[in-house]
């Protein structure tokens, strides 16, 4: 509640300062670009910079209708319309790839949103400064490590003969032999989505734990006043106070819905699991580069594109309506 | 700071200190057991290590590891290669970013929205791989040091953490530095970026981060390249090995303790290159921690 008015403040002085300063809204003209010469010295070359390596590669599009071979020439390739998009979605692997993709996608997303803020909270409920910090210091160190380097300790520790895994589970007395973890595809959804919330949940409480240090004290002290406990006020005031945090994440997040990640899926996949492992990017790598099949290749890239383009806009558009912060 | 709460029962706030210390506890042993048991291992004896049962310390010491890492003369040059781009990578990154920050943090530029939205949209919209490729390779960028660095010079994340930050400072400082009659490089240069020292180290962490770790773009553009592998990349060829083949000999081949067989394994070689890899990072983000929480939370704020 108290939102709304303040942005209504806010904007009310935006508007007032626009009508003093008479620089905000300058038209474009000689005078204007004359003006801002070195603005645009030192800006205009980057934006070109950006044209080039992020947008004129959108020309390679036209691949994806055409019959593409290295061989020929641009104007002698073969037109072939929607036949590389039908053949897509006719495709088995295809349907299978995007299964996984959004599969381990969601997992990712539900998992580490979670515990990230899970971990928030119950960070947050520690009281020596001291410990807090070092537990959050270790809690985000693996972020800074490649994928690669996490894919060889994921590897190691479930590896049949000494991984920590087996051994603790055996120790446990919860099987009886070591399973071959990276060898069954029915367990490669849970091993990304494990190894995803080991790498990155320390990393995705800073921003939580941000917001909830950023929560009104008074709400506490008023809560206990009620007589709220520990997990009421968890309830009651810390989760509505990073309400906001987490609906602006969760947007982001919707967009990258096709990005399950890909170095994981890559580096830990084998012929074994390959139903359950293969993701678009891995899809879009194997016909493309590998197969040259570059048509094919393309149609899937435009296909990921233009749905995490649409989702960003739909979520965004049901943030706006349900009147909860939002992206553009 | 908070009102110290009046608790019907005493006993509670006991009991959930205690396990959420322990919990706490916990998520500390899981996240560094396998950094303990990678350097345990790559101080130990290759074949001993084949035995079981390493965990926090190595059995039987040995540097033969490092050794055979360090004999073959593949691992100085993509040190090299890795710490060049790093190096030169970041420098320009976060003169860029700074520079086109400042830029678009002016209310009045008249290119401000338009740039802005140029960028912000990459964050969802992209060509594909496919693409990209045929870009690179028109640009002549196929097996060139510079595939490493042009195409990730700034990216939108790290613009919009320092374009808050800018804004973020007082007006006042470049409005009497234009009375003054400096112009926007000058302001820019002279007062901006000393300003900016935490979220530089922020966007400078983010930046040698993402290329220090990168191996997929030495496999896509310069695999055929020894001359240009990367740390990663040499990594990345080992796991790959090792993971199909447990115990592959070939890969030793090269190197001069060969009579020594059983001495190193592809295992403890991996446990070598791994802690060699891992530690420049591990030495460096404990320093720039306290900046990269305020950076990133930068970041989320919105347009």
């Amino acid at each position: 509640m108290s939102d709304t008015v303040l942005d209504k403040q806010v904007k009310t002085q935006k508007t007032r300062k626009r009508r003093v300063d008479p620089e905000i809204g300058v038209s474009l003209s000689w005078k204007t670009l004359k003006m801002q010469k070195q603005l645009i010295f030192m800006s205009v070359p980057i934006a070109i910079y950006l044209i080039i390596f992020n947008y004129a590669p959108i020309w390679g599009w036209l691949m994806a209708f055409q019959n593409y071979r290295p061989a020929l020439s641009f104007g002698k390739q073969e037109w072939v319309g929607l036949q590389q998009f039908r053949f897509l979605f006719e495709d088995e692997t295809f349907m299978m790839v995007l299964r996984n993709t959004v599969a381990m996608s969601f997992i990712n997303l539900v998992l580490g949103t979670v515990t990230a803020i899970g971990l928030a909270l119950l960070l947050n409920e520690i009281k020596v400064k001291f410990f807090k910090r070092i537990v959050q210091s270790i809690s985000y160190l693996p972020h800074f490590l490649s994928w690669v380097i996490a894919a060889g300790i994921v590897a190691t520790s479930l590896s049949i003969d000494d991984g920590i895994v087996n051994i603790v589970l055996m120790k446990l007395h919860l099987i009886n032999e070591p399973i071959m973890w990276l060898s069954e595809g029915k367990y490669f959804w849970g091993i990304v989505g494990a190894s995803n919330v080991w790498k990155e949940v320390g990393w995705g409480t800073i921003i939580y734990l941000a917001a909830i240090t950023s929560i009104d004290p008074s709400l506490y002290e008023a809560a206990s006043m009620d007589g709220a406990k520990r997990f009421q006020k968890m309830r009651y005031v810390t989760l509505p106070g990073i309400k906001a945090t987490f609906v602006i994440l969760l947007i982001m997040n919707i967009g990258h819905i096709l990005d399950a990640g890909f170095e994981l899926q890559y580096l830990l996949g084998n012929g074994l699991t390959v139903d359950w492992s293969q993701t678009i990017d891995i899809f879009v790598l194997k016909y493309g580069i590998s197969m040259g099949n570059y048509s094919l290749a393309t149609a899937a890239g435009i296909f990921k594109t233009i749905v995490s383009v649409v989702l960003v806009f739909i979520a965004n558009y049901i943030a706006k309506r349900l009147g909860e912060e939002r992206l553009v | 700071m908070k009102a110290v709460t009046k608790s019907s029962s005493r006993i509670e706030p006991v009991v959930f200190h205690t396990i959420n210390t322990i919990f706490m506890l916990f998520v500390v042993a899981i996240t560094l057991y396998p950094f303990l048991h990678t350097l345990a291992v790559s101080f130990n004896d290759g074949s001993d290590t084949l035995s079981g049962g390493i965990y926090f310390w190595p059995r039987a010491w040995t540097m033969e590891n490092y050794k055979a890492v360090f004999i073959s003369g593949t691992i100085y040059h993509a040190a090299f290669i890795s710490v060049s781009r790093t190096i030169l990578s970041t420098v320009l990154g976060v003169f860029l970013t700074t520079m086109l920050a400042y830029t678009l943090a002016q209310p009045q530029y008249i290119f401000r929205k338009k740039i802005s939205m140029l960028f912000i949209l990459t964050m969802y919209f992209n060509a594909g791989l496919i693409p990209n490729y045929f870009l690179i390779k028109e640009l002549g960028l196929l097996h060139s040091f510079w595939v490493y660095i042009l195409p990730s010079l700034v990216s939108a994340f790290n613009l919009i953490i320092m374009r808050t930050y800018i804004r973020g400072l007082p007006g006042s400082l470049t409005e009497s530095a234009k009375i003054d009659g400096a112009g926007d490089f000058r302001i820019f240069w002279k007062i901006i970026f000393p300003l900016c020292t935490p979220v530089l180290a922020t966007v400078a962490l983010f930046i040698a981060v993402g290329s220090w770790n990168a191996w997929f773009d030495t496999f896509l553009y310069a695999s055929s390249d020894i001359k240009l592998s990367t740390l990663q990349y040499e990594m990345m060829k080992l796991l790959g090995s090792t993971m199909s083949t447990n115990n592959d000999p070939s890969l030793l081949a090269g190197n001069q303790h060969n009579q020594q067989q059983a001495l190193v394994t592809p295992a403890s070689i991996r446990a070598a290159i791994t802690i060699v890899t891992a530690v420049p990072i591990l030495f460096v983000y404990p320093f720039l921690q306290k900046y990269f929480v305020v950076g990133l939370n930068l970041g989320s704020v919105k347009e």
